[in-house]
Parts: structure tokens; sequence; C-alpha cells
């Protein structure tokens, strides 16, 4: 078998040949093309086998658990439209599962255990089959356990039936991931006692800012921005970590296509390449309208391909810098193989704010009991609710990107136990600023707002019901939760019917960001992009934010929704959507006003992928 | 052999325990989901249903804590002290210990040495109520039922208020407190006081009513890991009152200054 060490020197070793490979098409290149630097799989049938194997990071050997036995597992290079094959066997001694993350499968094929499957028992080989549908740069990887902490997962790249739109001379796939020699299990039960024994940035007396005021009332720090930090953590790029310096290489003038996927358990990065501005071409595998910038913060599970242009034969620094700052990985893009990179120095710890809290305006009243204002995106006076509502509850909110008709809102009371530290006083949309930390970069950060679907969304119409979520927590406890209620307490799924067009708002009562993710439907970001919302299959909502986002409710089944952090999943931020028919007998009538029956059901005719037509 | 004054304490305990019992099995017997169910069968589906549930947020922990395992050297003599904690379950209903005890480092023997077994529901985000037994092994062989209130007051004060009620009908209190100053990641102070009351005088235990004694130490630990702190301290050990005039009758001092070394250890 080929470890990836091989791989890599094979990739440079013949590195010379690149010169033929302009008149290939993508999918064809090899990887001495330097459109890799994983070890690649293609065609329309797959065995992959989930085992135990050593790997070599940092001059250090862990045990990792993982496909084929890399690390990163290896790249699936497939044809939208291919019906494939993936023959997965378990060879660990205990269950395991593969998530396509993005890829709209039917749910049966959607790998969660519990969920959507019963998951692969030891020594069972489960058959995943299913017709390719969309195409770009997604991953795949474990939905069972932790184990996804230990190295499950791996790349997927989909080439067009058609034409790219995107034009691009080279290509390589960033898988970026956090590594821990610590078991995750130990992990978990260390933020169980003691949540913030693994953050090395707490607030001191020369920082005394958490101390007192505002944050030592509430009990919170404005230095909480990662649960686990470099202090456990080696972050990898394509299972290389800055001191084992993942080699890109390029001839200047070449467009150079990056296709970054962030696999990490815990970590969201912020990805630059200093002194090399990059063109956002595609987000969460659905191709965008270009748009230039020079740092964006990427959340778990997100993926940005880029495209950058070197003109200089020199050096450039790939850099994958943890939100806290607390340690980065660092990749060498050079016009030679073996160049080596100066790592750039970590930059100054940031530091969360009363918005993060949720306090921005210092409004107290919301902080008592039930109370809270919520503002519709963009905007900040009109349209208080002070309560939370009951099921069914109706709202006349405004709303500057919405439908002229209000949709039915509906917003579960918080359950307000030991689980849930505060509600914020105020929210509202943050989709205009960069990550958490960025706003005083000196150059241009990402926004969401930034972003627009290339081709224009299928489904224009507005949504007919809106569902309310809040993202819960008490750190101090390492409780989360949606809406107060931990996994393992929910009672019911959420209903959606099929055919019908959605809106899910997400609240963020923490002071974290969360990249929520639902499985088997994009999300259509309520940005103000008209007919070209971007379709996202995870969103990072930040602290104190409110972000809406619109869904065609396609396929039957049931399917996970959670938080991407591995462990605030584990401790319970976790729910299942069931997308239902609406004729179903089990419909509460409440749910589903008479009006929203008559909503049109055509949606044979939806492209979810590129939406080419 | 269960004595009176032990059951309300107890009953408290295991009331508190049937309801949260009551909560943790409180399934409902239609899944929550079930439309892979028709594909891969209900039997294998309830199996992954049920575990998948469970790994998002029932998962039980332990945890063991010396908060102190020190030596305590002064004129008077030094001590061996110790103070420390452990719990088991999941995040809303614990079992929990707690240990606190003194030897002599003199060669005459263990001086005092209890332990409390309790149950612990959280009730608020940074508040558990606890309840259950204590029992002395030294000086006495005595029992107590134990009420008490643990947690995360504002500004970061860890505190720990018990009331006991012995088997001989006497009451009495402790309320510890502590707080953790970050000097750097790892040079961590931590200022603490533990104040025991009595509602009535108690010779035998040279305890009289009202405020009996108070420390109040000051600890500088170096976090070689998290887990593994070592510390030096000082703490100012005094009693008052009634309970000053016993020690001094007896021929003791009523107050005193230690100097500690000791360990901050937990897992």
């Amino acid at each position: 078998m080929l470890n990836r060490r091989h791989m890599l020197q094979t990739v440079l070793g013949t590195g010379a040949a690149w010169g033929a490979s302009s008149l290939l098409p993508a999918w064809a290149k090899s990887s001495s093309n330097g459109n890799l630097g994983v070890p690649s799989l293609s065609g329309t049938r797959f065995d992959l086998e989930i085992g135990q194997f050593p790997v070599r990071l940092n001059g250090k050997v862990g045990m990792a658990t993982g496909i084929n036995g890399t690390l990163p597992g290896p790249l699936l290079r497939l044809r939208e439209g291919d019906d494939v094959t993936m023959n997965v066997t378990n060879r660990l001694a205990e269950d395991t599962s593969i998530h396509w993350h993005g890829l709209l499968v039917p749910f049966h094929m959607d790998g969660v255990p519990g969920v959507s499957f019963p998951g692969i028992k030891p020594g069972e080989t489960f058959k995943y089959q299913f017709k390719v549908p969309q195409n770009g740069t997604y991953w795949y990887h474990s939905h069972s356990g932790l184990q996804e902490q230990l190295g499950h997962y791996g790349p997927i790249v989909i080439d067009p039936a058609g034409t790219d739109p995107v034009a691009y001379d080279r290509e390589y796939v960033l898988v970026l991931s956090d590594w821990s020699f610590k078991h995750p299990h130990r992990i978990f039960d260390k933020l169980k006692k003691n949540a913030e024994s693994l953050n090395f940035n707490r607030p001191t007396l020369s920082n005394p800012t958490g101390l007192g005021g505002m944050w030592g009332q509430m009990r919170m720090s404005p230095r909480d921005l990662a649960d686990v930090t470099g202090e456990t953590y080696t972050y990898l790029i394509n299972g290389h970590s800055t001191a084992d310096n993942f080699n890109m290489v390029f001839q200047p003038g070449e467009r150079v296509r990056l296709r970054i996927i962030n696999a990490s358990a815990m970590t969201l990065f912020n990805v630059r390449l200093p002194g090399l501005p990059m063109t956002v071409v595609q987000a969460d595998g659905l191709n965008v309208q270009p748009v230039e910038t020079d740092e964006f913060q990427m959340g778990v599970a997100e993926t940005y391909d880029v495209i950058i242009a070197p003109t200089e034969a020199r050096a450039y620094a790939f850099v994958a810098e943890s939100i806290d700052r607390s340690g980065q990985a660092v990749a060498t893009l050079g016009p030679r193989a073996g160049m080596r990179v100066d790592a750039p120095a970590l930059r100054a710890v940031p530091m969360l704010t009363m918005r993060d809290m949720g306090m921005a305006h210092g409004d107290m009243a919301g902080m008592s009991g039930m109370g809270r204002m919520d503002h519709g995106p963009d905007t900040a006076t009109a349209g208080d609710d002070m309560k939370g509502h009951d099921m069914g509850a109706m709202s006349m909110m405004p709303d500057p990107h919405g439908p002229a008709v209000q949709p039915v809102k509906i917003e579960a009371d918080i359950e307000r136990g030991p689980g849930v530290a505060k509600v914020s006083g105020m929210t509202m949309s943050r989709l205009g600023e960069p990550g958490l930390g960025l706003d005083d970069v000196p150059h241009r950060t990402l926004t969401y707002n930034q972003l627009r679907a290339l081709d224009m969304n299928e489904d224009h119409r507005p949504p007919g019901r809106e569902i309310v979520i809040h993202l819960t927590s008490n750190m101090e406890r390492y409780m989360w939760s949606f809406d107060g209620v931990k996994f393992s307490e929910v009672t019911e799924s959420i209903k959606f019917y099929e055919g019908e067009r959605v809106r899910l708002t997400l609240v963020n009562d923490t002071m974290m960001p969360h990249p929520i993710h639902l499985h088997g439907m994009f999300f259509d970001l309520v940005n103000g992009g008209g007919h070209h919302m971007p379709r996202k299959h995870t969103v990072t909502v930040k602290p104190a934010d409110r972000v809406s986002v619109d869904i065609t409710a396609e396929h039957v089944g049931d399917w996970a929704f959670h938080c991407h952090l591995l462990y605030h999943m584990h401790a319970g931020m976790m729910q299942v959507v069931s997308v239902i028919p609406p004729a179903d007998d089990t419909t509460p009538a409440e749910k589903m006003p008479a009006g929203q029956m008559n909503m049109p059901m055509d949606h044979h005719g939806m492209n979810h992928g590129e939406g080419k037509s | 052999m269960m004595k009176p004054n032990l059951a309300a304490p107890l009953l408290l305990g295991f009331a508190l325990y049937a309801t949260g019992s009551a909560f943790a099995e409180d399934t409902n017997q239609t899944p929550p989901w079930d439309q892979a169910d028709a594909i891969y069968g209900e039997d294998a589906m309830a199996d992954a249903r049920r575990d998948v549930l469970a790994e998002g947020g029932d998962q039980k922990s332990f945890y063991i804590l010396f908060n102190q395992l020190e030596a305590q050297m002064s004129d008077e003599g030094d001590s061996l002290y110790w103070n420390g904690q452990a719990w088991y379950g999941g995040d809303i209903n614990k079992l929990w210990f707690k240990s606190e005890g003194r030897a002599s480092l003199n060669g005459e023997g263990v001086d005092d040495a209890e332990i409390q077994a309790l149950y612990s529901r959280a009730v608020a985000p940074f508040w558990n109520v606890q309840a259950g037994v204590r029992y002395d092994i030294e000086p006495d062989s005595l029992a107590h039922g134990v009420v008490a209130l643990n947690g995360l007051a504002p500004y970061w004060f860890e505190v720990d208020a018990s009331a006991f009620l012995s088997e001989k009908g006497d009451v009495t209190a402790r309320i510890e407190a502590e707080y953790e100053l970050l000097l750097t990641q790892r040079l961590i102070l931590q200022p603490r006081i533990e104040a025991n009351l009595s509602a009535q005088d108690i010779p035998e235990r040279e305890t009289g009513a009202g405020l009996s004694t108070l420390d109040a130490g000051l600890r500088l630990r170096y976090e070689i890991r998290r887990e593994f702190a070592p510390y030096v301290g000082v703490e100012w050990q005094s009693a008052f009152g009634e309970t000053r005039d016993m020690i001094k009758a007896a021929g003791g001092e009523g107050d005193d200054i230690v100097f500690l070394v000791g360990l901050r250890t937990w897992y």
C-alpha cells in the first residue's frame, strides 16, 4: 500500500513532468502534475478500509484511525453523474461509518449511524451506492464516536459533467486538520471536568479583561475562542505539520486552484498566503462569483476553492492559523520542489467583545429570565419580540431580504436549565463581518455577505415557515445544545415537509462560533444576494449572530443537523431534521397552516448541484 | 444503623435522585425519527438510535481532585493536610465525594479525617445542590447528615457551603471559597478561606457557638501540566470566641501562621 510519504516523494521526484499537464483535462492529471499531494482514487468503484495505523508527525509517532492507511484518507476523484459504489470495510474493533459531507445522496446512503443507517459493524463491509449528484470540492469522514479526530477523513473532488467555469493550470487539494497525540476521549473528558484546562490564552493579571465587569459577573471569558488549542493540537495540511512542510510547486504565471477543506475536529482556521491575493471561486462545493480577498476564516467542514496567480519565482507561505492563534500549519508553495518558506509569526490573540456576548448596546433588559430582543437581519430597530414563542406563534418582524408576506414563525421556548448559561440580550446578523479576530488585520478579509452564487438559484419561492433555533451552551459544564435540549434528551425531530421552502434562523446564544451543518440539503444564505444567494452545506454562526438560511426540502428522509465542532456535537449540539411528505397523517395541523399546502411542489426539475440548465 | 437525625438529608438525597432518574428515563416510546427503519429494520436501527442519542450528551465521567495535599509547618508542629473531592456522573446528576483531614508529622497520628458521600444535582448553570452523609473517622467516629450548595459565584469565586447535622443533634456549617488568579498561564495564585460555624457549643470538640475557626491562605502553584501543580503557600489559621477560649484553656494557641508545600493534582 502506498503511504502518504511515499506518494509525496513520487510527486516531488517527478515534478519535472508538469509541462505536458495542461493538455489533459483536470481529472485525468496524475499526481505528478501536482494536483494532489494526497493519494488518489478515481473511477466508479472504490474499496475503502477503515483501520488503525501508525503515523509520524513532527518526529513523533501516533496511532491513527483512518481510511486505507493514510492521513488524510485518499482523495476520491469522482465525476458528476456517475453511478458509484463505495465498499467500506471495517477493520476496527468498534463500529464505524462514512458520511459524504455535502453530497446530496439518498438519505439511507448518508452514513450517520442511528439516523440514516445502523452503522458498519467490525468486520463488515457496507456497500454505499449512489449517483454522484453534483460537482465541486467536498469531503468524507466518520460519523461514529470521535473517530474523526483520529484521522478518519479524506477529500472528494467531483469533476463537472460539462465544462468547468473555473479555468486553472494546476490544482492542489489542501486538507486542513487538527491532530492530537492525546486520545479524543481523554480530551472530551478533560473538557467535561475543567472546560478551560486546554486553553493557555486565558485572562491573566496583566491582561485582566474577563476577570471583572460583565465578563466576571457572567462567568464568561473573552479568551474563550477555542476549546482545544495548539497546546493539544498539531495542525496539519494534508497530514503535514509545519515542520513536515507540505510542498506545492507552480510555474510563475500559472493560475493555481487550491481546493481547501477544513477537516478539523475543532479548529476554525484563518487562511492566507502573505503577499498573494486569493480569488474565491467556490464555497462548499458550489461555484460563487469570483471575489478577491487576502484572508478568510473557515469553519470546520466548510470548503473554499481559491485561484492564486503567483508571478514571482519565489516561495510563498500557505498559512492555516487556528482562530485562537495558538498554533498554525504552514505549507510551502514555490517554483521548485523542496523549498521551505519561513513561517510567519503567530499574530496577537484576539479578544471577544461585549458584542460577542450579545450586549452591544449595554442593554441589560434582556438578561433576566426569558426576555430577549430579537432583531431581523440588518435591522436594529423594529420588531422586538420580548419573549420566547410558543410553537406556531406568529411574528410580524420586518426583514429586508425576506419575502413580502411574512412566513409563519416557529420558535420553541429555550429550556433554561443548568445547560444554558445565558441567552443573548441582543442578536443581529453578523454576515457582513469577517471571522472572529479578523476585523483589524491590515488587508482584505472575506465576509459571507460578499458571496454570490455563480448560477442563479433554482428556487425563488419565499419561505412558508421560519423555524428559529437557538444555539445554547454552558461552557463551565461543557454542555452544548439546541434550544437548551441536548441530543440525548431529544424526543422529537425537527419536521420539514417535502417540497416546502422553509427558513431556518440560527441564533447564537453562546460565546463561540459554531459551524452548523445540515445533511442532505443546502442552506441558501439570506445575505442580500437576491437570486444569487450562496448555497452552503455548513454555515458558521458567530457569537450573538442571527443567521437566516432558506432551504428547499426536497429529499424525504431523516437528516443529521449539528454543530460540526466534534466535541460540541458529542456534548449534545445535534438534532435530526425529518423531511416527510406533507400528506403524512402525523403532520400536526398547527404546524402546517392550510395556506402552506398550496405551495408549488414541482421540485423534480431542481438541480441541487451547480444549477446548470 | 441509620440514626433518626440522618433520615432527613438522606431522604432529600433520594428524592432528588429519584427526580433525576425520572427525568433520565422519560424516554418516549415513539422513536423521535424512524424513516431508516423501513430500509434497515427496526431492531438494527433501534440499537443504533439508542447509541447515537446516548453519545449526544449522556456520557458519564469520573473526576478526582486533590485541591490540597500539603505539608503544613509551624511552631505548633508539622502536619499533613488534605482536602479533595471526586465525582462520577453526567451533566446533571452526580455521585460526589469530599474528604478533608489532617495527620501529624510529629508521630501523633491522624487528628481529623472526614469523608462525605453526596448526591449532587445541577440546579442552575453554575450551582449544584448536594445532600448526603458525612462520617468523621477521627477524632470521634461521628456521623452527620449534609446539605450543601456548591458552584461558581459571579466573578469566578468557587464556593462550597455545607450544613451538617450530627447524630448527636449538633448543627454546624462550613463555608469554603477560593479564587484562581492567573499571574501567567501556568503560575496561579489561589487565595482561599475556610470558615467553620456552629449553632451550639460542642465542648468535646473544642467548638463554641458562632464562628469557630477561620483559615485564610494564599497558595502559589505552577501548573507543569494543568493536572499537576506543585505549590507553596502560607495560611493564617485562627479560632474565635468560645472556641478560642476552649483551645487556649487546653493549652493551645488561638491562632497560627503555617507555611505550606504541596501538590494540587486532578484527573
